[in-house]
């Protein structure tokens, strides 16, 4: 019901950043590059090989991350409750540089198998968290983000313990990455990510209804006919795909999945069938325009995307903790 | 069915009632035992409801009443025991089946619900729609009906938080008729209300019962407008049943209703109503 342009106004603002961040960057980009896709010259190459996949790579990460937040948001009760709060993505990197730190080198299906390695990390650290706060009897909103809190550490812990044995080069890539960047060439890192985010993403464009029910409380959605233990089981598996795929390749980027979510409830209100496209749009909206913002803020320097995002996110999850909003946006 | 599922549900019973599966029971539990961990909250309780009756249940806290209410629902883990409900297994069939059949409304509490009335309505049409469909005009219709019988429409468009305990209360009995459901299940309905709530939550569901023909299970610790004016009243106690009968026979045996609670009670005949009224002695040892 509520303002009904704001959908289409997300739709016209993703669509904008999307093609317009590839203009944004220390160089200017001439028009006769732009036309030239396949042409070999330096600004063509920056163009088309460099910016216009980092952008599509962004603008998927972005999506994927914010749908994910969303889902456990509404999953958890509770707008704190992220995969990057619950460790999820710590998961996923500990999963990731488990892979590369051993040296394995195998693909499944054409699919990486750091991405692999991941997305079994994610659904691990999912089901360790829930298991957590099963055993302490239901969700208390403290009960849960402690468990996210003391898993991250640990997690973390192993990924220093990973970097500390690694040789320096293998090191510094994988502080790098962990910081969350969006740093490649080429068109195999949206490939990479766009099969993880899309089957994650369309699993949640179908869970739309169910997610509305499962925000009214597990008690209400059992009795209105929802299978809440097969809801959920789906539902880990979706977010630890689309978490494992981005994380894979573009690190941990944080509160991405926190911020962009609890705007949209603010903009178009709680109902999934509504929530979900406007995140999807503003997710990847958001990341891309983070990336162009990391590209350009202390040119010809790199902000790696995670810190710009941890930066706004940082005091964001505080204004939410201290219950800066909350009416209708609260869960 | 009608547009309620109320009425005519009685007409889906066979003219050979009790044949196979008795077809004229809302419930059939047998032997049911609820464990949590090594506690033992339920112990083989056996009892039925037949269709269209409403049967209170009553007992001290902690006697596994509102466990033997969400063991209905499939709510809980841990449950043994057969448990037919409109003559169907429990054990067979989806919960999206037995949501079709009967409908829940929780204990009055403070969970925040960020949905406005008719969003909450609406999605108790989640049974009747089929996997990744849309909301029809007839849910739209349903839920509209059932606003309309509970006296919510006016605050259709208010958001459930906004709303007072005894409003929202209300919506939550509307949102389990909008499922058109056979039979329903409230934990508790009126408590944390004031009386002016609780006797129009009541009045309410007595209504949907009477009228309707809606079999109705309710938790309650209010035996006066609650237990006794019902059809039936099943009393548990440390997870086992100790009475199962009609509110007759429980005033009849005032030491049944004494042992329940362990508390002794004066029985007063209403003046206006004549109908018996129990209240707890006090400054008893």
């Amino acid at each position: 019901m509520k303002r009904r342009w704001m959908l289409p106004l997300l739709a016209v603002i993703a669509l904008a950043c999307l093609l317009g961040a590839p203009f944004v960057g220390m160089s200017h980009v001439p028009m006769s590059a732009v036309l030239d896709p396949f042409g070999m010259s330096a600004e063509s190459v920056v163009f088309w090989r460099i910016r216009v996949p980092r952008a599509i790579t962004a603008f998927l990460a972005g999506s994927g991350l914010a749908v994910c937040g969303m889902a456990f948001q509404a999953l958890f009760r509770n707008p704190l409750a992220t995969p990057y709060t619950l460790g999820v993505s710590s998961g996923a990197a500990f999963g990731a540089a488990v892979y590369v730190r051993l040296g394995l080198v195998f693909t499944l299906l054409g699919i990486p198998g750091s991405s692999i390695a991941a997305f079994v990390g994610a659904l691990m650290t999912i089901l360790l968290v829930y298991g957590l706060t099963k055993a302490r009897g239901g969700f208390s909103t403290s009960t849960l983000l402690l468990a996210g809190v003391a898993l991250s550490f640990f997690l973390s812990s192993m990924l220093l313990s990973i970097q500390y044995s690694a040789n320096l080069h293998d090191s510094f890539r994988l502080v790098r990455w962990l910081m969350g960047g969006l740093g490649m060439v080429g068109y195999d890192a949206p490939l990479n990510v766009l099969p993880f985010v899309g089957t994650g993403v369309v699993a949640l464009a179908l869970l739309t209804n169910e997610l509305n029910l499962i925000n009214t409380g597990e008690d209400i959605a059992m009795s209105r006919g929802l299978n809440v233990h097969r809801f959920k089981q789906g539902l880990f598996v979706a977010v630890s795909v689309t978490v494992g795929g981005v994380v894979a390749v573009c690190g941990p980027i944080g509160f991405v999945d926190m911020m962009v979510p609890h705007i949209c409830r603010m903009l178009v209100g709680p109902d999934h069938r509504r929530l979900f496209p406007a995140t999807l749009l503003f997710g990847g909206a958001f990341l891309t325009a983070c990336d162009a913002l990391s590209r350009t803020v202390i040119a010809p320097v790199e902000i790696p995307v995670g810190i710009i995002t941890a930066l706004l996110g940082g005091p964001f999850f505080l204004w939410l903790l201290l219950g800066g909003r909350r009416g209708r946006a609260g869960i | 069915m009608s547009a309620l599922g109320m009425k005519d549900s009685r007409q889906d019973a066979p003219a050979f009632a009790g044949v196979t599966g008795a077809p004229s029971k809302a419930f059939q539990i047998e032997g049911l035992s609820v464990k949590a961990g090594s506690a033992k909250i339920l112990q083989d309780v056996t009892f039925d409801v037949a269709e269209g009756e409403s049967l209170a249940i009553i007992g001290p806290n902690g006697a596994g009443k509102t466990t033997l209410l969400r063991s209905l629902m499939r709510m809980i883990p841990g449950v043994t025991g057969g448990i037919r409900v409109f003559g169907q297994s429990l054990a067979a069939c989806s919960q999206r089946e037995l949501a079709r059949m009967v409908s829940y409304v929780p204990q009055a509490e403070g969970r925040t619900l960020p949905f406005t009335v008719r969003e909450f309505m609406l999605m108790a049409r989640y049974p009747h729609m089929s996997p990744f469909s849309h909301l029809t005009a007839r849910d739209h219709e349903v839920v509209e009906q059932a606003m309309e019988r509970t006296g919510v429409t006016a605050f259709a468009d208010r958001n459930m938080d906004t709303l007072s305990g005894g409003e929202r209360q209300k919506v939550f009995v509307a949102a389990a008729l909008a499922q058109e459901p056979r039979a329903i299940l409230l934990d508790e309905p009126t408590t944390f209300l004031d009386y002016r709530h609780q006797v129009e939550v009541l009045e309410l569901v007595e209504r949907l019962h009477r009228e309707g023909g809606l079999t109705v299970v309710s938790v309650t610790h209010d035996l006066n407008q609650g237990a006794l004016a019902g059809d039936r009243v099943l009393a548990l106690r440390q997870g086992r049943t100790i009475f199962h009968g009609t509110p007759k026979e429980l005033l009849a045996h005032p030491e049944i209703l004494s042992g329940i609670y362990d508390t002794e009670f004066d029985y007063i005949t209403h003046p206006h109503t004549g109908a018996i009224i129990v209240a707890p002695i006090k400054g008893q040892p």
